[in-house]
């Protein structure tokens, strides 16, 4: 039989060396489309150099040097048979794959100074958990840039300016930073909660497909509406001008306290990088977003 | 729009030839990174009346922090997209002022500051897309020096012999343009039209 730690800390190196150098196919596809589609000169010439640097990291370079600060998805069964296994190797792989993709090292201790060197330390890599019924384990990985995570906010508005007040909210945060977060970007906005789980909500958004739609409609055209308007903008690729600022606009939501309106904003450049697999009970890993070549 | 094919050191003559819109390709060994930390070192230095270990004159400066690494011994950017430039506008004009670097290269434009000391020194800064750092790594061709190593990887001072770095468009040149400020104007013309989209009137 496998190792359990081995299988984890390997299908875990393997997701973080695919996230830096390889997009997911729908982020790809949303790239290539908006491309098509310019027809303001400097945009496309941002956007082709886009395309242009994501043939080249396909070869096993980090697309982007900030290959961001390293955060998990982790979803783990409750029959899940090697929970104890999970944390420290994520960690090692982390580690590893700051050392062999190479991954710029990211995490600088922010009371005494200094970079830790390895992308390890207090509190980092980030690993969210959640655990559900079941007997496998999900991995995402999500590695997040600087520059988008620094425009990304939480506004907490008074209940009385609605959802028109939480629209723009949205739309002058995009106005604010124009593009300075290597747009065109994506944007997930997360209502309601409170100020920690509005944000929360928000940054999961942008692992949803960017094709999908909210499931309900309500929130599916408070979507489409912000994607518009904000399109409308002008800002385009990099904020130097054109047809598109952002690929998607993604809203979820919780339920708010009577005296709250929380919002969640958080931004994600064009480098929307993540990577997935699953991991059954007996140790078969399924990779989602990049398989493994011939399959 | 012209195109450049540019060596370095780079004259004053020849950066304030170069209009925004236009783009360039540097070649040469005078390619620096600095990041904020290098920029407030050399400000420092200057101050104390002691010597970089550059001549930053005629340079390209780009705010980058690079991913390297070792190969056989020496040396290798692997990954080198720009950083934001925003953050570098507290000291930007007062580096140009003093050491007389030709192109700044970095993400987002810069301020009015910046603008004014373009035009004083004889400079331009050019915008390469943020985030293609397999791109520009190719241009980066062999770094010379790992200077400052104790700032770490991404703040440190690297050395840099270019070849067809490129391409960078420039977007603030030395006549007082910035495609940059055209741009917020451009866009806070059309706020009205976006609030609309979003039932704002």
């Amino acid at each position: 039989m496998q190792d359990p730690y081995q299988v984890i800390h390997d299908t875990t190196y393997r997701l973080l060396a695919k996230a830096a150098t390889e997009l997911p196919k729908d982020v790809k596809e949303a790239l290539k489309a908006a491309t098509k589609r310019e027809k303001n000169e400097t945009a496309k010439t941002q956007l082709s150099a886009i395309l242009t640097n994501l043939d080249i990291a396909k070869t096993g370079v980090p697309m982007c040097q900030d290959t961001g600060i390293i955060i998990f998805y982790v979803k783990v069964g409750d029959k899940f048979p090697y929970i104890g296994e999970i944390k420290k190797a994520l960690t090692k792989a982390t580690e590893k794959a700051t050392a062999e993709v190479p991954l710029r090292p990211n995490a600088v201790n922010p009371i005494v100074g200094g970079n830790s060197g390895n992308n390890t330390g207090i509190k980092i890599p980030w690993i969210n958990w959640d655990i559900v019924e079941g007997d496998s384990l999900e991995l995402i990985v999500f590695p997040k840039g600087g520059g988008s995570e620094n425009v990304s906010i939480v506004g907490m508005l008074k209940p009385g300016v609605g959802l028109k007040g939480v629209k723009k909210l949205v739309v002058d945060n995009a106005i604010s930073y124009m593009g300075a977060a290597c747009a065109p970007n994506i944007i997930g906005v997360g209502i309601g909660g409170g100020a920690d789980i509005a944000i929360k909500i928000a940054k999961e958004q942008l692992l949803r497909p960017l094709n999908d739609k909210h499931p309900e409609p309500e929130v599916a055209k408070i979507e489409e509406e912000l994607m518009e308007a904000i399109n409308t903008s002008g800002i385009g690729a990099m904020g130097l001008g054109g047809d598109t600022t952002v690929l998607g606009v993604k809203v979820g939501y919780a339920m708010r306290h009577p005296a709250s309106l929380p919002v969640g904003v958080a931004v994600q450049c064009w480098a929307a990088r993540h990577s997935k697999a699953i991991i059954s009970k007996d140790l078969k890993v399924t990779y989602v977003t990049h398989p493994l070549e011939g399959n | 729009m012209t195109e450049y094919h540019l060596t370095t050191p780079i004259t004053e003559a020849d950066a304030r030839k170069l209009k925004v819109g236009d783009v360039v390709y540097v070649s040469g060994k005078h390619v620096y990174t600095a990041r904020d930390e290098a920029h407030e070192r050399a400000l420092k230095m200057f101050e104390k009346g002691e010597k970089p270990p550059v001549d930053f004159e005629g340079s390209v400066v780009y705010h980058v922090g690079p991913v390297a690494w070792q190969k056989d011994g020496k040396w290798v950017i692997v990954s080198a997209g720009p950083t934001t430039s925003g953050r570098m506008e507290l000291f930007e004009d007062e580096f140009l002022k003093k050491y007389k670097a030709r192109i700044i290269v970095g993400k987002g434009g810069m301020g009015p500051k910046t603008l004014g000391a373009l035009k004083e020194v004889g400079a331009v800064y050019c915008s390469y897309t943020g985030g293609c750092g397999a791109l520009a790594a190719k241009g980066l061709k062999e770094v010379t020096a790992y200077l400052w190593d104790d700032l770490g990887m991404p703040e440190a001072l690297w050395v840099i012999t270019a070849e067809e770095f490129g391409p960078l468009l420039v977007t603030m040149d030395s006549h007082g343009n910035s495609i940059h400020a055209d741009m917020d104007k451009l866009i806070a013309s059309r706020k009205a039209e976006v609030y609309a989209k979003i039932g704002i009137k």
